[in-house]
């Protein structure tokens, strides 16, 4: 197929490609209905971008810095790396780009109740802080699992005022949070507003949400010019449902000369089952209001995901995603646990920045990948959130015990 | 081919001439084990059920409560799956040439399947007609046409946030009857009043000739009877499914008397119904 941009997506029904639609129960198609027109008026209304960029420039603190990583530069001897700094936003990660939009947009629509589901709590901790800034009450799903490994996230939660509720069905992961705020939803369609985290769900939500996280690509555009002057060579991102690594690609992808990478989580190795990897590992299927490519098995029964990231670990992909997969403008790769912890401590060590365990994903993906470029090759890697969250899984994995 | 005069349209004609509402049961395909759960089928017809509503089980299904959750699991554990449903309805249609079969669930595991073939080897089984949750009118493409046009019903659910301006959108393409969600939330949770359901039905009678069955929340005869009063049939499945429930032992074994009680629970229900406009 050719095409004369990447960046058209989606259609009028939600697709991209055969990906997205609106795969919702009744009860919640004239919800998103309403949404995509609330959408649709607030992208164009010039009210609605001011007041957006003045919570991301004064809250969030943005623009987030485009670091020249020299000594892993040096190190890997290869491409110049550099650093997008998502993780030194407020909250600690890209997660607040979205929930920014998304709570300015429940406001214009009236809604009073925010809810949310969370994998690795940063979402959820981002959801939390939107509601704390604006006064409305918040219940955020997570996983029974999710919550017995990333403890300082929940606390984090309750701290800003969320109720976290957690989720006893199923595999007890991001998917059955998901479940979970969906039948909250449909119960309490009047008043509440679901800020979803990543870019995935019935459309509009992919494409909302992948506009509002375009700012980390937009800036490093600009970012990368006025440092060097060109455009970058490669883009590097991790990817679970995908929002980081399509905020980073989206304003890219009609720049040919512009390599995009995606890294899914291996987990302990696709070969294993033991893994993340939707693209990689999976088929498409429809799950959560979208069609996509997703873990299952060969009844259409959804598998459960395996990552050390609890960010990444999410049997499905964003639509988008699994339409660049299928034409082939963006590659998909993947890393396992023990690569994403040895490059959690590399860079953490050559850095001085502890990056997030998703993130470490995309690192073990710039280690593998650039000592075999050139040192003119400007490799950017969406650092997108930072690691504090993920000291005690690190220190269990390394047999310290804090 | 065409779902002209299919066995949901003759059943709710019989319904109507005997001048009363029908009882659509609904139990999980598989729950709790493939044995007991085909004669369970078997036994649904002569304890009352006029209409079966046979789940298709799902790792997720999201509009559910946690009684068809647990119920879908229980399944799925002791090996359900996609073709072992469709055993089900063949081994019922040997005895029953006439109780309409609806299968119900969420699309990914048809889609998994692949529609063609599904509704193919559907159709053969003796699958009278579908309800797919998770495909609402924008989705009719995928398998709402492609069925009406292999001869199975396709069967729409509308709901409390299904307004004027929305109602042509469900009713078209929808045929055997209309699903009336009468609650906005998920199965087997809460329940509407008699006054909300009639006002209800009545606006779904302003779009279409069809019958219309209510369902969600109706868990006791009595609750089934005041939707008998006002609906063309009612729909129970989350109060049959923990009936179920209530029968397995610790390990989620089907006791003995399982069974009956069970069968007995549904001739309450259909005694609720038939009882209702007397």
């Amino acid at each position: 197929m050719s095409l004369n941009t990447y960046r058209a997506g989606p259609d009028e029904h939600g697709h991209f490609g055969i990906y997205g639609g609106r795969f919702v129960a009744e009860t919640l198609m004239p919800l998103i209905l309403d949404l995509e027109k609330a959408y649709t008026a607030a992208k164009d209304d010039p009210a609605f971008k001011a007041e957006m960029g003045y919570y991301l420039n004064q809250y969030v603190g943005r623009p987030s810095k485009l670091y020249f990583a020299e000594r892993l530069t040096n190190e890997l001897g290869g491409a110049k790396i550099y650093l997008k700094r998502e993780e030194l936003n407020h909250t600690g990660a890209h997660k607040i780009n979205n929930c920014i939009g998304q709570i300015l947009l429940a406001k214009r629509m009236g809604k009073t109740r925010i809810i949310a589901e969370t994998g690795a709590g940063q979402h959820g901790v981002a959801t939390a802080t939107v509601c704390a800034l604006f006064g409305l009450p918040c219940t955020i799903y997570m996983g029974e699992v999710d919550i017995a490994r990333q403890q300082p996230n929940v606390f984090r939660m309750k701290l800003l005022g969320a109720e976290v509720k957690p989720v006893t069905s199923g595999s007890r992961t991001l998917k059955d949070a998901m479940n979970e705020a969906l039948r909250d939803w449909v119960t309490n369609v009047g008043d509440t507003f679901y800020i979803i985290g990543t870019t995935a769900g019935p459309h509009p939500y992919p494409a909302l949400v992948r506009d509002f996280q375009s700012i980390i690509g937009h800036e490093v555009r600009e970012q990368m010019v006025a440092m060097e002057g060109r455009l970058p060579d490669t883009l590097v991102a991790c990817i679970g449902g995908g929002s980081n690594a399509l905020g980073l690609f989206h304003p890219f992808l009609d720049d040919a000369e512009v390599a995009m990478v995606a890294v899914e989580a291996a987990g302990h190795g696709i070969e294993t089952g033991a893994h993340a990897a939707s693209l990689t590992g999976g088929r498409p299927g429809v799950l959560h209001g979208n069609r996509t490519y997703l873990l299952q098995d060969g009844d259409g029964q959804i598998l459960e995901g395996h990552s050390i990231s609890a960010g990444l670990d999410y049997p499905g992909i964003g639509p988008e995603h699994s339409w660049l997969h299928d034409v082939g403008r963006v590659t998909y790769v993947s890393a396992t646990d023990k690569e994403a912890l040895d490059a959690f401590q590399r860079l953490s060590k050559v850095e001085g920045i502890i990056p997030a365990l998703e993130s470490s994903h995309a690192l073990a993906e710039v280690i593998r990948r650039a000592p075999t470029l050139p040192k003119d090759h400007l490799m950017v890697v969406n650092l997108s959130g930072r690691g504090d969250k993920d000291i005690f899984t690190v220190a269990r994995e390394l047999g310290v015990s804090l | 081919m065409s779902t002209a005069n299919s066995r949901i349209d003759r059943r709710f004609a019989a319904l109507k001439a005997e001048g009363r509402a029908g009882l659509v049961a609904f139990i999980t395909a598989g729950d709790p084990d493939h044995d007991t759960c085909l004669d369970l089928l078997k036994g649904l017809p002569g304890a009352g059920a006029d209409l079966i509503e046979l789940g298709m089980p799902f790792t997720d299904p999201m509009a559910d409560g946690p009684a068809i959750q647990a119920s879908t699991l229980r399944a799925l554990a002791t090996g359900a799956r996609m073709t072992r449903t469709l055993d089900l309805v063949k081994a019922f249609r040997e005895g029953d040439a006439d109780t309409p079969i609806i299968l119900m669930g969420y699309y990914n595991p048809v889609y998994a399947y692949g529609v063609d073939r599904f509704l193919a080897d559907a159709k053969t089984a003796g699958v009278d007609g579908l309800i797919v949750v998770d495909l609402p009118p924008e989705e009719d493409g995928e398998l709402c046409l492609p069925a009406q046009a292999a001869g199975v019903n396709f069967i729409r659910l509308a709901t409390p946030t299904t307004d004027k301006a929305r109602l042509p959108a469900v009713l078209a393409n929808t045929s055997g009857f209309i699903y009336y969600v009468s609650i906005a939330g998920i199965t087997g949770a809460g329940s509407a009043t008699s006054d909300a359901i009639a006002a209800a039905v009545a606006h779904l009678r302003t779009g279409t000739d069809l019958p219309v069955a209510v369902g969600f929340g109706i868990t006791t005869p009595d609750g089934a009877a005041a939707v008998a009063r006002v609906a063309d049939a009612a729909v129970v499945g989350s109060a049959i499914v923990r009936r179920l429930e209530a029968n397995l032992d610790t390990e989620g074994k089907a006791k003995p008397g399982l069974l009956p009680d069970v069968l007995g629970f549904v001739a309450e229900l259909a005694a609720g119904v038939r009882g209702a406009r007397k």
